[in-house]
């Protein structure tokens, strides 16, 4: 068909998939303190106000935007000036980057073409995903190294050992996935989860790699430098971490990244090991339980429901992390360090074996 | 026993459910959504009191700033006897005084001030003073002020109060 169409639908895809993480980042950031607020028995934020309403502090992200752009943007005296300068966009770029390949709903067909709800359905899915976020290392790094200062130094020393050690063990958590369903391709994944497990329950990655599920949690949280593994900022030992020398927008472009980082991290969780836009016993035609009883649904309510499905998951994995950095204490770094290396990593190894085992001997050809 | 000191009971081994500290993180979970659904609840419950708006009710021999007492006519029931100056224990208190023109009145403040910064809130002043002039029953914490000077209390704010 005529190119002109493409184009539109790249664009619009691209376009709603940002507004849908920037909008879920601002949010966050209100969710993140009001929620930590509530956890603690407290008000949080309720002060600022458009036309006398304050709304339980939903103008705050604003007020912090606001903020953040009137604010002085300096270098520091004895810092890279190229690097320092740099650093911000190398968080940023790769978090922004991750998003392209998660698929938000199924493939739909407009005028006779079939396109896929998912900014670029790459044949290297998972792994373009952690190459990309892998480069979030070097914003962290560079940060801390070209402030000449010795807290973001530290900061950008251990963040950078503890995102590398949880690398190894986030990407072999995945393998088992992989393994299961056969497939790097996120849309492939997602798909292959609407099927059902021994008729009963809906073949979601949480259920055949519960192990895997909770490792990759764990990495994940790692990886995005949330409590309790927020050792990079550790604001008791560190001041601020890696980030402390910046201010003004730079500062607020880390602060982008590690909400991007959250949100499509939720994003992710919820496509490998929930099923993604697989709403529990809705195949294309309708609802199907397990009793042999059918609801018939139409077309585009199948598609609102699985692309709500799809939200609703990675709303409530962003608001795990909040909940879990509320209730959990940040680690030591030797612990961090030993949890890394002689947990983890066995741990996902084993995960690996017992399910090509499983794969080899018990049921052949993938479940 | 100490007073105040509570006996935790802290088991040397952990059980194995504890050493897998996923089940320990979900009863944290547990507690902290307790928290969070309860405050989202009974909102009207959260012991914050918004400061500016809602102010903490003072206990009744709260000391807090002071005042300088008045007599029906408005002028300052000090007699400048300088004894508060001298219970005063971090010598905050500047007193000059002068001859009253009231002739039942031996002298009058021409100056009373009272450095805040000094001033370590004893009440010593309240105790000292034998006409009842001065008291520190305000309710007031000393209010933040941007130089030095303005928190040098001079007669004027000390009676205005």
């Amino acid at each position: 068909m005529n190119p002109l169409f493409d184009i539109a639908v790249a664009v619009a895809r691209v376009a709603v998939f940002f507004a849908f993480v920037f909008g879920l980042v601002v949010v966050m950031t209100w969710v993140e303190r009001k929620g930590a607020a509530y956890i603690q028995d407290r008000r949080g934020p309720n002060r600022a106000r458009i036309l006398g309403l304050t709304l339980g502090g939903v103008f705050h992200p604003l007020a912090d935007a606001l903020k953040f752009l009137f604010k002085e943007d300096f270098i520091p005296d004895g810092a890279h000036r190229l690097f320092y300068q740099l650093a911000p966009m190398f968080a940023l770029a790769p978090a922004i980057m991750t998003m392209a390949v998660v698929p938000f709903g199924p493939p739909v067909t407009i005028a006779g073409k079939t396109i896929a709800l998912q900014i670029a359905d790459l044949n290297v899915g998972i792994l373009y995903l952690f190459a990309v976020s892998g480069m979030a290392v070097y914003g962290v790094v560079l940060a801390g190294w070209s402030s000449n200062s010795k807290y973001p130094l530290l900061g950008g020393l251990r963040s950078s050992a503890q995102m590398i050690s949880y690398e190894v063990s986030m990407g072999l958590s995945v393998m088992g996935i992989l393994m299961v369903f056969q497939s790097v391709r996120l849309s492939e994944i997602a798909l292959g989860q609407g099927e059902l497990l021994y008729g009963i329950l809906p073949k979601w990655g949480v259920f055949v790699q519960p192990l895997g599920f909770v490792l990759f949690l764990t990495a994940l949280y790692a990886e995005a430098n949330r409590t309790p593994f927020d050792l990079p900022e550790g604001e008791s030992e560190l001041v601020a971490g890696y980030h402390l020398e910046y201010a003004s927008f730079k500062f607020s472009m880390f602060m982008m990244a590690e909400y991007i980082h959250m949100v499509v991290g939720a994003a992710v969780v919820s496509t490998l090991f929930f099923g993604g836009w697989q709403f529990p016993y809705l195949a294309d035609k309708g609802f199907a339980f397990p009793g042999g009883i059918s609801v018939a649904v139409p077309a585009a309510a199948v598609l609102i429901l699985r692309i709500g499905s799809f939200v609703g998951k990675t709303l409530f994995f962003c608001w795990l992390y909040v909940w879990v950095r509320w209730t959990v204490p940040r680690f030591r770094y030797d612990q961090v360090m030993r949890l890394g290396w002689k947990v983890m990593l066995p741990l996902s190894l084993l995960n690996i074996f017992v399910t090509g085992l499983v794969l080899l001997f018990i049921d052949k050809g993938g479940f | 026993m100490t007073i105040g000191v509570k006996k935790v009971a802290r088991p040397e081994q952990m059980s194995f459910g504890e050493s897998l500290y996923l089940l320990e993180i979900m009863k944290g979970l547990a507690v902290t959504m307790g928290h969070f659904l309860h405050n989202i609840a009974h909102n009207k419950e959260i012991p914050t009191i918004e400061y500016p708006e809602v102010r903490r009710t003072m206990p009744a021999r709260f000391r807090g700033c002071h005042r300088l007492m008045k007599r029906p006519d408005g002028s300052p029931r000090c007699v400048a006897c300088y004894m508060c100056a001298t219970a005063c224990p971090a010598k905050c208190i500047t007193i000059v005084a002068g001859e009253s023109p009231d002739p039942a009145v031996e002298k009058y403040p021409v100056r009373f001030d009272i450095d805040m910064l000094r001033c370590v809130f004893c009440g010593q002043c309240v105790e000292a003073c034998p006409c009842d002039a001065i008291r520190m029953d305000t309710g007031w914490h000393t209010p933040p002020e941007d130089t030095r000077e303005k928190l040098i209390y001079m007669i004027d704010k000390l009676l205005e109060k």
